[in-house]
C-alpha cells in the first residue's frame, strides 16, 4: 500500500506524542493533528487520553466526525484550563505565523491596535506554551506562515520562556529545535519533498542537516487504522491534497 | 418571590457604558435572545466580557460596543466571527485581549472578591505587552514570577440555562457548565434566560443536583426564552444550528446580504425571530 501525503502527515503528527504516556493529547490544530493523537493512542501510546472535542474524555477512539460510544472522563473547559497549569497535557495547535524559535501568532495580522486582519485571538496559546509541551501542525507550509518575526506572540517560543516546543509538522516535513540555541531545524522531509522546496517555503534561515532523513512511512496496520477506523470519510485529504 | 421578567425589562434595566459579562463559550449556550433584545435597544458604549461568539459579533454589528474583553471571538465551526473582525479592522471597538486561562482566573478573582489571582499564563507573550496595566509579581515563597490577573468585575452578567425556577435557581443539561456560575458570582447583577421555567420541586426531575449551577442568591431576574440560545448550541437536544450559523456568517460578510438578513430575522421581537427561523427552515 502506498501512503498519501496526508497519511504521512498523520503519522508524523502521531510521532510527536511518542513517549508521552498517560497525559491528555489535545489535537487542536486541524484534521491531521487530531487524527495523529488518535493514531498514537491506537498504536504506540495506548495510555494517552483523548477528547471528543467537547467535554468528554473518550474511552474509545471514534472516527473523525463520528460519535464516541464510550466515555471515561469529564473535561469541561474549566478543567481543560486547570489541566494546562497542572501540566499533564501535550497540545498540538495551528499557527497563522511562526518564527525560528517557535513563537506563534493566531491573534492578528498587522498592527495589533488596528489589525489588517483580526484572527481568532490568543485563545489558550500563551498558557499552553508557557506550561505544556506544545507542537504545531501547519497544513500549508509557506513564507506567509514561516516568518522572520511574528506580528503578535500568542504562543511563546523557546526564546520567550516556552516549556517545550517539541516539533512543527507541516505538509512538507517535520521540524524541531534540536540546535544549540533552539532555532528551528529540519528534522525530516516527507517523501518526494526536496530541501529546496522547504527553503523556498520558509521565510527565515532553517538549520538544514547535511543529509536530511525522510519522514517515516506508515506501517500497513497504521494505514488500515487511518483509512478504516480514524478517518473513513477521508477528511485528511481535504486538508492535505495529494 | 418571583423574579420573572421579560427580555425587554432586562434591557430596560441596563444603561450606557455598562460592563456586561456574557456566559457560554464561542458558539455554545449563548444568551442570544437577551443579546438580540440589546440590539433592538438604544444602549451604547457597552464593555462586553466574554468567551466570545456571535454575542460579541451581533453587538458589534449593532454599534453597541465600546470595548471587548476576551481571549477569542469565534463561531467554533466557523473559526472567525465576521462582525468582530470588521469592528477590529475598522477600529470601531477597543480590545482587551487575554489568554483563556487568564480570563478564567480574572473571573475567579472577581467571584471570590480577591484583588488578583496568580498564573503563569501570559508570561512572555504579547498579551502582557498590549495590556500594560497587567502586572507580574514574585511569589513570596519561591520567588517565581507570575501574572497577577485582576478581577474581571462586571455590572451585569447574562447567562442562558436549560431550566430555571421563578426565583432564579438554574440548571444546565448539556455537557459543559462553561463559566456561567463564575460570571453570575462575578457580577453585581445577573439575569438568567432559560429554555423553560419549572416549579422548584421539578428542578431535579431532569438533571442531578450537580447540574444546579446557579443559585438564586446571585440572580436578579429570570426570563423564559425557548430557543433563546439559537443559533448556538444548548443542552443535550439543541445542537448548534450549523446551517443557520453559516447563513449568518455569509450574510455578515456582505453589506447587502446583511441588510437582507437583518430585515428577515432581526427586525422584529424575539417571537418574530423564532418565527422567521422556523419559516426559513421550511423555505430557505
Amino acid at each position: 500500500m502506498t501512503a498519501s501525503r496526508a497519511e504521512i502527515c498523520v503519522v508524523a503528527c502521531a510521532e510527536a506524542f511518542r513517549g508521552d504516556g498517560e497525559i491528555v493529547a489535545a489535537g487542536l490544530g486541524g484534521t491531521c493533528a487530531l487524527a495523529g493523537t488518535r493514531l498514537a493512542r491506537l498504536t504506540f501510546e495506548p495510555d494517552l487520553l483523548t477528547t471528543n472535542g467537547e467535554a468528554y474524555l473518550t474511552g474509545d477512539v471514534p472516527p473523525l466526525g463520528g460519535r464516541s460510544e464510550v466515555t471515561e472522563g469529564w473535561l469541561p473547559f474549566r478543567d481543560h484550563l486547570w489541566l494546562v497549569l497542572n501540566g499533564r497535557r501535550h497540545v498540538m495547535m495551528g499557527a497563522s505565523q511562526i518564527d525560528r524559535y517557535g513563537n506563534q501568532n493566531m491573534s492578528v495580522i498587522g498592527d495589533w491596535a488596528r489589525p489588517k486582519s483580526q484572527l481568532l485571538g490568543s485563545r489558550g496559546a500563551p498558557g499552553n506554551t508557557r506550561v505544556n509541551t506544545t507542537s504545531y501542525w501547519v497544513p500549508k507550509h509557506s513564507p506567509r506562515v514561516f516568518v522572520p518575526s511574528v506580528d503578535f506572540v500568542s504562543g511563546v517560543g523557546w526564546d520567550r520562556g516556552a516549556h517545550e516546543i517539541r516539533v512543527v509538522v507541516t505538509n512538507l516535513g517535520v521540524f524541531d529545535f534540536a540546535t544549540s540555541d533552539h532555532r528551528m531545524r529540519l528534522r525530516s522531509l516527507h517523501p518526494g519533498v526536496t530541501v529546496d522546496e522547504v527553503v523556498a517555503a520558509t521565510g527565515f534561515d532553517l538549520e538544514i542537516p547535511a543529509a536530511a532523513p525522510e519522514s517515516r512511512q506508515p506501517t500497513d496496520e497504521e494505514l488500515r487504522l487511518i483509512r478504516e477506523v480514524i478517518d473513513p470519510r477521508g477528511l485528511r485529504d481535504r486538508e492535505v491534497p495529494s | 418571590m418571583s423574579k420573572v421578567m421579560t427580555a425587554a425589562e432586562v434591557v430596560g434595566s441596563l444603561s450606557d457604558g455598562m460592563t456586561i459579562g456574557i456566559g457560554g463559550w464561542g458558539s455554545r449556550r449563548k444568551p442570544l435572545a437577551l443579546v438580540r433584545a440589546i440590539c433592538r435597544s438604544a444602549l451604547r458604549d457597552l464593555t462586553i466580557v466574554a468567551y466570545g461568539g456571535a454575542d460579541v459579533g451581533l453587538l458589534c454589528a449593532y454599534g453597541k460596543v465600546g470595548k471587548v474583553v476576551a481571549p477569542f471571538v469565534t463561531l467554533d465551526s466557523i473559526p472567525l466571527e465576521p462582525h468582530f473582525r470588521k469592528a477590529r479592522q475598522n477600529g470601531t471597538v477597543s480590545f482587551v485581549e487575554y489568554d483563556e486561562g487568564m480570563f478564567m482566573f480574572g473571573l475567579l478573582a472577581a467571584a471570590h472578591r480577591l484583588p488578583f489571582m496568580p498564573t503563569y499564563a501570559g508570561l512572555g507573550s504579547s498579551v502582557l505587552e498590549v495590556n500594560p496595566s497587567l502586572r507580574t509579581i514574585r511569589s513570596p515563597y519561591g520567588g517565581e514570577e507570575v501574572v497577577a490577573v485582576p478581577p474581571l468585575t462586571m455590572d451585569v452578567a447574562l447567562v442562558h440555562m436549560d431550566r430555571a425556577d421563578r426565583r432564579g435557581n438554574a440548571l444546565y443539561l448539556g455537557p459543559d457548565p462553561y463559566m456561567d456560575d463564575l460570571f453570575a458570582k462575578a457580577a453585581t447583577r445577573t439575569y438568567v434566560s432559560c429554555e423553560r421555567l419549572v416549579d422548584t420541586p421539578d428542578l431535579l426531575k431532569e438533571g442531578p443536583v450537580q447540574s444546579l449551577l446557579i443559585s438564586r442568591a446571585h440572580v436578579t431576574g429570570v426570563v423564559e426564552t425557548p430557543g433563546g440560545a439559537h443559533f448556538s448550541s444548548c443542552g443535550p437536544d439543541n445542537t448548534r444550528d450549523e446551517r443557520f450559523q453559516a447563513l449568518y456568517a455569509k450574510s455578515a460578510a456582505d453589506p447587502a446580504a446583511w441588510a437582507e438578513f437583518q430585515e428577515r430575522f432581526l427586525s422584529g421581537d424575539e417571537a418574530a425571530y423564532q418565527d422567521a427561523v422556523q419559516q426559513w427552515r421550511e423555505q430557505p
